[in-house]
């Protein structure tokens, strides 16, 4: 966002221009709108407003909605104009919509991470919606001569008191004078009548045709394609290389250094691969301490030896061990872990004199050109930044090298250059997971926690803990304390971060707490909730009553109170993102090995958007969640990494696939967060399960390293 | 050589050792086969050889002289092959990049058994990794598919 916006943020804001034959584009700029007074109120029209949506509508009728935020998969190119769609009162067969390039002065927050979306953008787009309803609405009581009270709308329609209808486009052009309302409503929550629904992906059909074209698909004219070969293991140095022989082959035309790494400029992606592989490199020695055993040791050092970083320290936990009942200690441990984006890592760039052109799959949009600004010392105005449709993000894609390394290439031989990571490339690079150890410690005391403490030590972690999180506040002496162990590995933010392995240790120690203390799992985390609403220690940072809710939802659908023969159960609950989920896996025992039966997921995540969009993001991030604690791990031996591709790095097949029963809470509040919230307790409700039929406890991931496979 | 590529005829002038993946999609435009691994694991690359599902990554155009190949924006003329509308009708696809190598696998599954059991659905599905796991979704998709057909 510029300086400027802020001077211009005291008034409110409508562009309009004619498009095409008679269509109109609505531009609006806003600020964002306080997210408790939307419920069927009247709200301020957009006013104070700094940042702005796009809808076009046409003569014809048809609305166009530009989607804001990069589409990784979450399904917000969907969802996000649905929203809109609501409160414009449009029937959802007039809408197509297009994904909109970086333009900090028309959108704020074009960012795909955090599961913060929708929950970021709900006001602002229901206001969006709303508003250019309410000018079509006023645009249309001037052609009647009435009062605006006496319309309403229906499905791209303004409809007047005796039936008389006139279509949104043909008000279109008019609406585009009105004077901006100072208030517009928002529909009550019952009301809604898309918002709620299963809406199909509005880029099926491109995808299924194979049409839609991804970040890789780019092609233009006089581009060349580029392959960087980095360092085969983290904290080497590049000392020489040689090129002779790849820049014999037919269509390789330069080879050069940058950044570390050797560049090779072909004319097609094979060529640049090709060339790669021909270029012999000497890289400075390999780092001995930059491997996964060493590492590992030095992490569990850490979390026995305690550091004096504590995030939070309320009560006395040596106290409380003291005077416990009870008490257990347990370590847990995480690998580094690749994302595996589907979609290898690539970027198109485009630097010449007059502009800098940035085009491809990136979840972090604004940061990468101001990045690309200052590494190429060039103003931002003469960069774009366009958003392709992007083959998965994972949080990979949060991470913008690749996006300065096209700059880069495309700077220095001032060519369009469309850079490509090879799967090896790609799995090798790093900015990966952090490998992470964690020690609880807790005391029970009348089959009460009375004591946690928690110590974690992750690799380059700025935090490894969540304050704020269940069960402080339900504990009287409660401490959490992180430190990280500095490394050359690069670090990246992994759907659910923290929370991804966090949850797990939680979850499966909570279990054996649970065990301990002669308590049903569910009951047990139940009783403790209780607790900090009846009488907290502290501040409640999350809302108990919501967890709650979704374990006594997922006791029910799972049947949690009916035990079956030879069916085993695990179940999970927690908090991120915003929102509450409980997870219950049923396994039987094959062979001696898991057969997952059915996973049942409940989650409270407020208001669901799209019904669809919504059961495919808890399913797809649950399988995600096991298959990785299953098979998920990226060795480092020296410094390298030692999965280079699919024939050696497991992950979950078809076949393997569990069925995932998804249930939301019905719910009146604002949406909060849905890509993530579900992979951090599956985990450990599988391992639970496990424990349920095995009686032995999983500590540490991948689980296939002890022995697990999956039936 | 010449290649025979959704009933299109093209003659091009190219290594032969260069994977057909490459040839589809830099030399023929034709970008919806899709790269992840390059040595025939993932099956985002997937096409058919006279009807036959291949892994174009690891197949040298050479191989493709007299082949009739099949990608997925030859799959159907109109994109209504029972595969495609299934796949559309419930919802499968999250970012989608896996999901033509998908497509190119289920139809050529279908095509050689038209009512396939769950337990053939998933084995014949297991070498097309999908990182968004959309793997029970495609399996219902398979089957109502094969209702369709
Ligand atoms: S790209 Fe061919 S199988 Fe993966
Ligand atoms: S839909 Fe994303 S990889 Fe399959």
């Amino acid at each position: 966002m510029h300086a400027k916006d802020k001077n211009q943020s005291r008034r409110a804001f409508l562009k309009t221009s004619v498009v095409g034959t008679g269509g109109l584009m609505l531009s609006f700029n806003w600020l964002s709108a306080q997210t408790d007074t939307w419920e069927g109120k009247e709200v301020r029209a957009l006013e104070n407003v700094r940042l702005s949506g796009h809808i076009i509508i046409n003569a014809d009728n048809s609305v166009v909605i530009y989607s804001q935020n990069p589409e990784i998969g979450q399904n917000v190119k969907t969802s996000m104009p649905m929203i809109i769609a609501e409160e414009l009162d449009v029937d959802w067969n007039q809408v197509s919509v297009e994904q909109a390039d970086l333009d900090t002065e028309k959108f704020k927050r074009q960012v795909a991470g955090g599961s913060q979306s929708i929950r970021k953008s709900w006001p602002v787009l229901r206001k969006a919606g709303a508003t250019v309803r309410a000018l079509l609405i006023s645009a249309a009581a001037e052609q009647w001569g009435v009062s605006a009270i006496e319309l309403r709308t229906e499905t791209g329609y303004v409809i007047g008191k005796s039936g008389e209808k006139l279509s949104y486009g043909s008000l279109a052009e008019a609406a585009a004078k009105q004077k901006i309302p100072k208030k517009v409503s928002l529909k009550k929550a019952k009301d809604f009548s898309l918002i709620g629904k299963s809406v199909m992906n509005v880029a099926s059909r491109e995808i299924v045709t194979g049409t839609a074209k991804f970040g890789i698909d780019t092609q233009r004219e006089g581009m060349v394609y580029a392959r960087l070969l980095h360092a085969p293991g983290f904290g080497q140095k590049l000392v020489s290389f040689d090129a002779k022989q790849a820049l014999q082959i037919k269509g390789v035309t330069e080879v050069f250094e940058i950044d570390n790494k050797v560049a090779i400029i072909a004319d097609s992606t094979w060529t640049a691969i090709k060339g790669g592989e021909a270029i012999k490199t000497i890289w400075s020695k390999p780092l001995t301490s930059e491997d996964s055993k060493v590492q590992r040791k030095t992490l569990l050092d850490m979390v026995n030896a305690k550091g004096q970083n504590a995030k939070v320290n309320m009560g006395n936990v040596e106290q409380g061990f003291k005077k416990a009942d009870q008490v257990l200690e347990r370590t847990y441990e995480a690998p580094f872990l690749p994302h595996n984006c589907m979609e290898p890592m690539n970027f198109f760039a485009d630097v010449t004199d007059e502009k800098v052109e940035l085009y491809g799959p990136i979840q972090t949009p604004e940061n990468q050109r101001r990045a690309v600004a200052k590494l190429l010392k060039r103003s931002e105005d003469e960069i774009s930044l366009g958003i392709s449709r992007i083959g998965g993000g994972f949080g990979r894609r949060l991470n913008g090298d690749f996006v300065l390394e096209a700059a880069l290439i495309s700077n220095k031989i001032r060519k369009p250059v469309q850079l490509i990571y090879t799967r090896e490339d790609d799995m090798t690079a790093g900015v990966y997971r952090p490998a992470v150890t964690y020690k609880f410690k807790a005391g029970l005391t009348d089959g009460k926690i009375s004591a946690y403490d928690l110590s974690g030590a992750g690799i380059n972690m700025r935090n490894t803990v969540r304050p704020g999180t269940w069960p402080q506040a339900s504990v009287p002496n409660f401490k959490l304390e992180s430190q990280s162990l500095e490394s050359h590995v690069t670090f990246g933010y992994w759907r659910a971060p923290t929370s991804n392995f966090l949850a797990f240790a939680e979850q499966t120690f909570v279990d054996e707490l649970a065990e301990i203390a002669k308590k049903d799992p569910i009951q047990f985390r139940l009783e403790s909730l209780k607790q900090a609403i009846d009488a907290p220690f502290g501040k409640v940072r999350y809302e108990p009553l919501r967890m709650i809710g979704v374990l006594k939802l997922v006791a029910e659908k799972s049947n949690w109170e009916t035990k079956k023969k030879g069916l085993y159960r695990g179940v999970s609950a927690y908090y991120s993102h915003n929102t509450y989920v409980a997870e219950v896996v049923e396994i039987t025992i094959v062979g001696g090995q898991p057969k997952i039966e059915r996973v049942v997921v409940a989650t409270d995540c407020g208001i669901v958007v799209n019904a669809s969009g919504a059961h495919n993001q808890a399913m797809g991030a649950v399988v995600d969640g096991i298959g990785h604690a299953m098979y998920g791990e990226m060795p480092l031996e020296n410094g390298v990494p030692q999965h280079r591709n699919f024939d050696t790095y497991k992950a979950l097949r078809n076949s393997e696939a569990p069925k995932v029963e998804t249930h939301f809470v019905k719910s009146q509040k604002a949406p909060s967060g849905l890509g993530e919230p579900t992979l951090p307790p599956a985990a450990a409700a599988f391992a639970n399960a496990m424990y349920a039929a095995t009686r032995k406890r999983l500590y540490s991931q991948p689980f296939s390293e002890q022995g697990v496979v999956l039936q | 050589m010449d290649l025979q590529v959704n009933g299109k005829k093209y003659t091009i002038d190219i290594d032969p050792q260069t994977p057909i993946l490459w040839v589809l999609r830099d030399h023929l435009k034709l970008v919806g086969t899709k790269y992840g691994c390059g040595i025939g694991q993932c099956g985002a690359c997937t096409i058919h050889f006279n009807g036959t599902a291949v892994r174009s990554c690891s197949i040298p155009v050479a191989a493709a002289a007299n082949v009739a190949i099949t990608t997925i924006e030859g799959l159907s003329e109109k994109g209504d092959h029972p595969v495609q509308k299934a796949w559309v009708d419930l919802d499968v696809p999250q970012c989608g990049y896996c999901q033509a190598g998908q497509i190119m696998t289920a139809s050529a599954l279908l095509s050689q058994n038209n009512k396939p059991t769950e337990e053939e659905i998933k084995l014949g599905m297991s070498g097309n990794i999908c990182r968004c796991s959309t793997y029970t979704k495609i399996n219902k998709a398979v089957k109502q598919a094969s209702e369709n057909l």
